[in-house]
C-alpha cells in the first residue's frame, strides 16, 4: 500500500469524529433573558456588556429567520439549544499549559495541534477554543512584549474594556441580520486581537475551534483590530465531532483595519459534514465582515471550505478608506449531501478602492454549491475597480453548481469585470495524466489542485499543506 | 387602485361579449393580482426595477377600462420605410388591421376565438394583470414548411384618444414544423404616462425558426413591460433582439424553454439610455434536454441619471448534458450619475456542460479616446465613434441581413 492509499485509509471516515468525555457546565436549555444574564454573569461581565447582549436580544425577537438562501434546512428550534457550555475544569482558569486537563490536551493532539509542540516547533501562537471557553493561549509573552494583545474575548472584556467597547459591534451591529444578532446576544467566547500602531505581528496567530458538547450551538465572537501601519495574519481552523443531529454554528468575526494596516484572515473549515446519506453535520452560518476604515488599508479573506452540512457565509469587505483594498480567495468543496451557499460582498465607499474575488467551487456526489456575491460600487467611490472570477467544477450529474453574482456600478469612473465558468474535468486532461502513470483518483487530485492553485497560494505555508490534503480527502470516492 | 381595478373590471365584463366561463377565469387572475399588487423591489426578480414605486411616483393613477368597440384611426406615417412587410397594427391596444398581403393565405391561420385559452400560471403578478384585462387573444399559426416571404411588423401605437391609462395585450404564435417567421415589434407612442403590458407566447415546433426584433426607439414617458414565453422543440431556433431606448421605463423579459434536442436560443440586446430612463432585460433560458445551446449578449450605453439592469439566468437540468450556454453583458457609463446593475446567474445540475458568463462595466477608455484625438478627431467625435463600434457588435449578431441594415439605419450606426 503506498502512502497515498494509506492516507486515504486513515482518513476514510471523519478523522476528527471523536468526542471528549469531559463534564460540562451548561446554561439551562433555551433562549431568554435569564439565559443571557446567566452567560453574562458566569463570565463576570460588566453592565455595558450585558446591555449590549440584551439590546441584541430585543432586536432578535422581532427579526425573522431569512429564507432566501439556496440550501434549505429543517426549522431550528432555538429554544431547544444550550447556549453556554464549558468544561468544568475551566472554572479556575489554568495559568499555563501544564495545568490543563490532560484529556483536553489529548483532544488537540488528535486534531493535530498539540499545543506544546505547536507552540515550540511551529512558532505559532494558538488560542484554542474548546466549546465556548478559550483554553490556553500560548506565546503570550512574546506578543505582549510588542504590545500585541491576543487573548480570549472574555479576557479582553475584563482587561481591555475600552478597546472592546470602542470597536465591538461597529462592523456587525447588534441590529444586523438574524444570525448575527443572535450571536450578539448569546456569544460565549472567541478571540480578541489588537495590533498596536506600526507593529508587524511576528508570527501567525491561530485559533482552533472545536464543537464538543452535543446540542450546543457554538457562538464565538472574534474581533481583530489592526491599528495604523500594522500587519497581522490570522488563521482559523474548525473541526467538530460526529453526531447524528445537526448543530448550529453562528459565529461573528469583525475585522477593523485603520490607516495603512493590513489584516490577512485565513480559514480552513472542516466541520463534520454529516454522513454519506446527509444525516447530521454542522450548520455553518457565520457572519464575517471586515472594515477597511483607514486610508491605504487592506483586508484579505482566504477560505477553504470542505466541511459542514450547510455552509452559508459571505466574508465581506467594506472599503471605506480611500485607496483601501479588499480581497477574497475561496475554495469551497461539497461532496455527498453537503450544501454550500457562499461568496463575498465588496462594498466600495472610498475613492481608488480595489477589490479582487477569486472563487473556486467544486461539487461532487449529491451536493449543491452556490457562489453568491455582491460587488457594489458607490457613487462616491471614484476610480475604483473590481475583478471577479468564479469557476465551478462539477463531478457527476447528481450535483449542482450555481453562480449568482450581483453587480452594481453607480460610478462611471470605476471598472467592474466579472467572469465565471462552469465545466467538468475534461476527458483529455484525465487521459493525459493517466497515460503518464497516474490512476484516476490521483489524476483528479492533481487536476483539482491545479484548479484551486490560485487560492491555495494565498494560504500561509502550514495551512497550505493541510488544505491541499483536505481537498483530496473531501473528494474521496467521487470519481469513477 | 384596488377600487379602480374592480370598477374597470366590472365595466369590461358588462360591456363585452365574454362568456361566463372566461369571466370566471379572468376574475380568478384579477384576484390573484389584487392579492399581490404591482411587483416591488422586495421581490428578487424586481430588485433593480421597482415598478410599484415607479407607478406611484412617475406614472400616477392608472385606469384599466378600454372601449374596444370603437375603431381607431391608423396613422400611416409610423410605417417602416424601405422594407416590404406584413402588418399587424395595434392602436391603443386594439387590433385595427391584420395584413398578410405578401403571403399565401392558406399558409397562415389567424384565430381570435380561442377555445381553450392557455393562460399562464406564473408567480409574476403582471402576467395575472394581463390575463385579467387583455381583450382578445389572437393566435397566429404558420403552417408546416412555410416561411413567410416578408417580415411581419407589429406596430404598437398609442395616441391621445386612448381611454385608459393602461393597456394589456396578448398574442400567441405557433410555428409548425419547418416554418419560419421574422417578427418586428415597433413601438410608437403619442401618449404620456401609460402602462403597456405585452405578453407574447411562442410555440416553436420541430425545425422552425423565429426571429423577433423589438424596437423601442422613440422617446416617450410610458412604462412598458413585455414578456416573451418561448417553447422550443427539436432543432428549432429562436433569435431575439431588443433595442431598449425610447420609453422612460421598460422591462423586457424572455423566458425560453429548450425542450427539444439541438434547439438553440439567442438573445441580443442594446440599452441606449438618456436622462432619467430606467430599463431592464431579464432572461431565463432553461436547458431541459441535451445538446441545447444559448447565447446572450447585452450592451449598454448609459447617459445622465439613467439606470439599466440585466438579469440573465441559465438553468441546466441534470438531463441536459452537452449544454452550451454563454452570457456576456457590457456597459459604458457616460456620466457620474448613471448606474448599471447586473445579475448574471448560472444554475447548473449537469456536469458535461460548457457554461460561462462575463460582465464588465466602466467608462469609455481614455486611451482609445486619446488615440482617436491624436488622429484629428475631436472629443465628441471620438466618443461617438467608440460607442458606435461598441454597439455595432450587437447589431452584427442579427442573422437577417435585410433587418440588420434596417436597424443599423434606425439607430444611425455606421460600419
Amino acid at each position: 500500500m503506498d502512502t497515498r492509499e494509506k492516507n486515504i485509509e486513515n482518513l476514510k471516515d471523519y478523522k476528527y469524529g471523536f468526542s471528549t468525555d469531559i463534564e460540562n457546565i451548561k446554561a439551562p436549555k433555551g433562549l431568554n433573558e435569564d439565559v443571557i444574564k446567566f452567560i453574562s454573569n458566569i463570565k463576570k461581565e460588566p453592565q455595558w456588556m450585558l446591555e449590549f447582549r440584551l439590546n441584541a436580544f430585543k432586536r432578535f425577537k422581532i427579526l425573522k429567520e431569512p429564507n432566501w438562501q439556496k440550501p434549505k434546512y429543517p426549522k431550528i428550534n432555538y429554544q431547544d439549544l444550550y447556549y453556554y457550555s464549558a468544561p468544568k475544569s475551566m472554572k479556575d482558569k489554568p495559568k499555563s499549559l501544564d495545568e490543563l486537563d490532560p484529556k483536553l490536551l489529548e483532544t488537540y493532539k488528535k486534531l493535530g495541534i498539540p499545543l506544546q509542540e505547536q507552540a515550540r516547533l511551529n512558532g505559532i501562537a494558538v488560542d484554542a477554543v474548546f466549546d465556548s471557553v478559550s483554553v490556553a493561549t500560548t506565546f503570550k509573552d512574546e506578543l505582549t512584549k510588542q504590545g500585541i494583545i491576543f487573548c480570549s474575548m472574555s479576557e479582553a472584556i475584563q482587561k481591555h474594556p475600552d478597546l472592546v467597547k470602542k470597536y465591538l459591534g461597529t462592523v456587525i451591529p447588534t441590529t444586523d441580520h438574524f444570525f448575527a444578532t443572535l450571536n450578539s446576544a448569546v456569544f460565549t467566547d472567541g478571540s480578541f486581537v489588537y495590533i498596536p500602531e506600526g507593529v508587524r505581528c511576528p508570527m501567525e496567530l491561530s485559533t482552533y475551534f472545536r464543537i464538543n458538547a452535543s446540542e450546543t450551538g457554538q457562538f464565538e465572537r472574534t474581533l481583530i483590530i489592526a491599528d495604523k501601519g500594522s500587519y497581522v495574519s490570522y488563521l482559523e481552523g474548525c473541526t467538530a465531532p460526529m453526531r447524528d443531529e445537526n448543530q448550529l454554528h453562528a459565529a461573528n468575526v469583525e475585522l477593523i483595519a485603520l490607516d495603512d494596516a493590513e489584516i490577512k484572515y485565513s480559514t480552513v473549515q472542516n466541520w463534520y459534514p454529516g454522513d454519506e446519506n446527509g444525516k447530521g453535520g454542522i450548520y455553518n452560518f457565520v457572519t464575517k465582515r471586515g472594515l477597511c476604515k483607514g486610508k491605504n488599508s487592506k483586508i484579505s479573506w482566504t477560505q477553504v471550505e470542505t466541511g459542514s452540512a450547510i455552509t452559508w457565509k459571505y466574508p465581506s469587505c467594506i472599503l471605506k478608506g480611500d485607496n483601501s483594498i479588499g480581497e477574497f480567495y475561496s475554495i469551497a468543496i461539497t461532496n455527498n449531501h453537503q450544501k454550500a451557499d457562499t461568496g463575498t460582498k465588496m462594498i466600495h465607499l472610498g475613492q481608488n478602492t480595489k477589490s479582487k474575488i477569486i472563487s473556486k467551487g467544486i461539487s461532487a456526489g449529491f451536493s449543491d454549491m452556490t457562489y453568491r456575491g455582491l460587488v457594489d460600487i458607490n457613487s462616491k467611490a471614484k476610480n475604483s475597480s473590481n475583478y471577479t472570477q468564479c469557476d465551478s467544477l462539477l463531478m457527476g450529474n447528481k450535483c449542482g453548481a450555481h453562480t449568482v453574482p450581483y453587480i452594481k456600478n453607480k460610478n462611471f469612473d470605476s471598472n467592474i469585470a466579472h467572469e465565471a465558468t462552469t465545466s467538468k474535468i475534461s476527458e483529455e486532461q484525465l487521459h493525459y495524466c493517466q497515460q503518464r502513470g497516474l490512476n484516476a483518483e490521483e489524476a483528479v487530485g492533481l487536476i483539482v489542485n491545479g484548479f484551486c492553485k490560485e487560492v491555495l497560494q494565498q494560504l500561509p505555508m502550514e495551512f497550505a499543506v493541510e488544505a491541499q490534503k483536505l481537498v483530496g480527502i473531501s473528494l474521496e470516492g467521487s470519481v469513477g | 387602485m384596488t377600487e379602480q381595478l374592480q370598477i374597470d373590471f366590472d365595466k369590461i365584463t358588462k360591456s363585452s361579449d365574454i362568456s361566463e366561463k372566461d369571466i370566471e377565469l379572468k376574475k380568478k387572475y384579477l384576484n390573484k393580482f389584487l392579492e399581490r399588487g404591482f411587483p416591488n423591489k422586495r421581490q428578487e426578480d424586481w430588485k433593480f426595477l421597482d415598478i410599484n414605486q415607479i407607478i406611484k411616483k412617475n406614472i400616477g393613477d392608472l385606469s384599466f377600462f378600454n372601449d374596444y368597440s370603437e375603431t381607431n384611426k391608423i396613422d400611416t406615417s409610423i410605417f417602416v420605410d424601405g422594407l416590404e412587410h406584413n402588418k399587424i397594427i395595434f392602436v391603443n391596444g386594439r387590433i385595427e388591421k391584420i395584413d398578410f398581403n405578401y403571403e399565401e393565405k392558406n399558409m397562415i391561420e389567424i384565430n381570435d376565438q380561442l377555445e381553450n385559452k392557455v393562460l399562464f400560471d406564473s408567480e409574476n403578478s403582471l402576467i395575472d394583470l394581463n390575463n385579467a384585462f387583455t381583450n382578445k387573444i389572437f393566435k397566429i399559426v404558420i403552417k408546416e414548411n412555410y416561411s413567410l416571404k416578408k417580415p411581419l411588423v407589429i406596430y404598437h401605437s398609442t395616441n391621445e384618444k386612448i381611454k385608459s391609462k393602461s393597456i394589456s395585450l396578448r398574442l400567441d404564435f405557433e410555428l409548425e414544423q419547418n416554418s419560419s417567421l421574422r417578427l418586428i415589434d415597433f413601438f410608437s407612442d403619442d401618449t404620456s404616462k401609460n402602462f403597456v403590458n405585452i405578453l407574447y407566447s411562442f410555440n416553436l415546433r420541430k425545425d422552425s425558426i423565429l426571429k423577433n426584433y423589438k424596437i423601442d426607439k422613440f422617446k416617450n414617458d410610458n412604462l412598458k413591460y413585455s414578456f416573451n414565453n418561448i417553447e422550443q422543440e427539436t432543432n428549432s431556433v429562436s433569435e431575439t433582439f431588443i433595442l431598449s431606448a425610447g420609453s422612460n421605463y421598460f422591462k423586457n423579459e424572455i423566458n425560453c424553454n429548450l425542450k427539444g434536442k439541438y434547439s438553440s436560443a439567442f438573445v441580443n440586446g442594446i440599452f441606449s439610455l438618456a436622462e432619467n430612463q430606467q430599463h431592464e432585460i431579464r432572461t431565463i433560458i432553461n436547458h431541459l434536454v441535451e445538446n441545447t445551446k444559448s447565447y446572450q449578449l447585452i450592451k449598454s450605453v448609459l447617459g445622465k441619471l439613467s439606470k439599466a439592469a440585466y438579469q440573465g439566468k441559465i438553468f441546466v437540468n441534470s438531463k441536459a448534458q452537452k449544454t452550451d450556454g454563454y452570457q456576456l453583458s457590457k456597459a459604458i457609463l457616460l456620466d457620474e450619475t448613471s448606474e448599471f446593475n447586473a445579475k448574471p446567474e448560472l444554475e447548473i445540475y449537469a456536469d458535461d456542460v460548457k457554461c460561462s458568463h462575463g460582465s464588465a462595466s466602466g467608462s469609455l477608455n481614455e486611451n482609445s479616446i486619446f488615440y482617436l484625438m491624436s488622429r484629428g478627431l475631436n472629443y465628441q467625435q471620438s466618443k461617438e465613434l467608440l460607442i458606435n463600434g461598441f454597439l455595432l457588435d450587437v447589431v452584427e449578431k442579427i442573422t437577417d441581413s435585410e433587418i440588420k441594415n434596417l436597424i443599423k439605419n434606425m439607430i444611425g450606426l455606421k460600419e
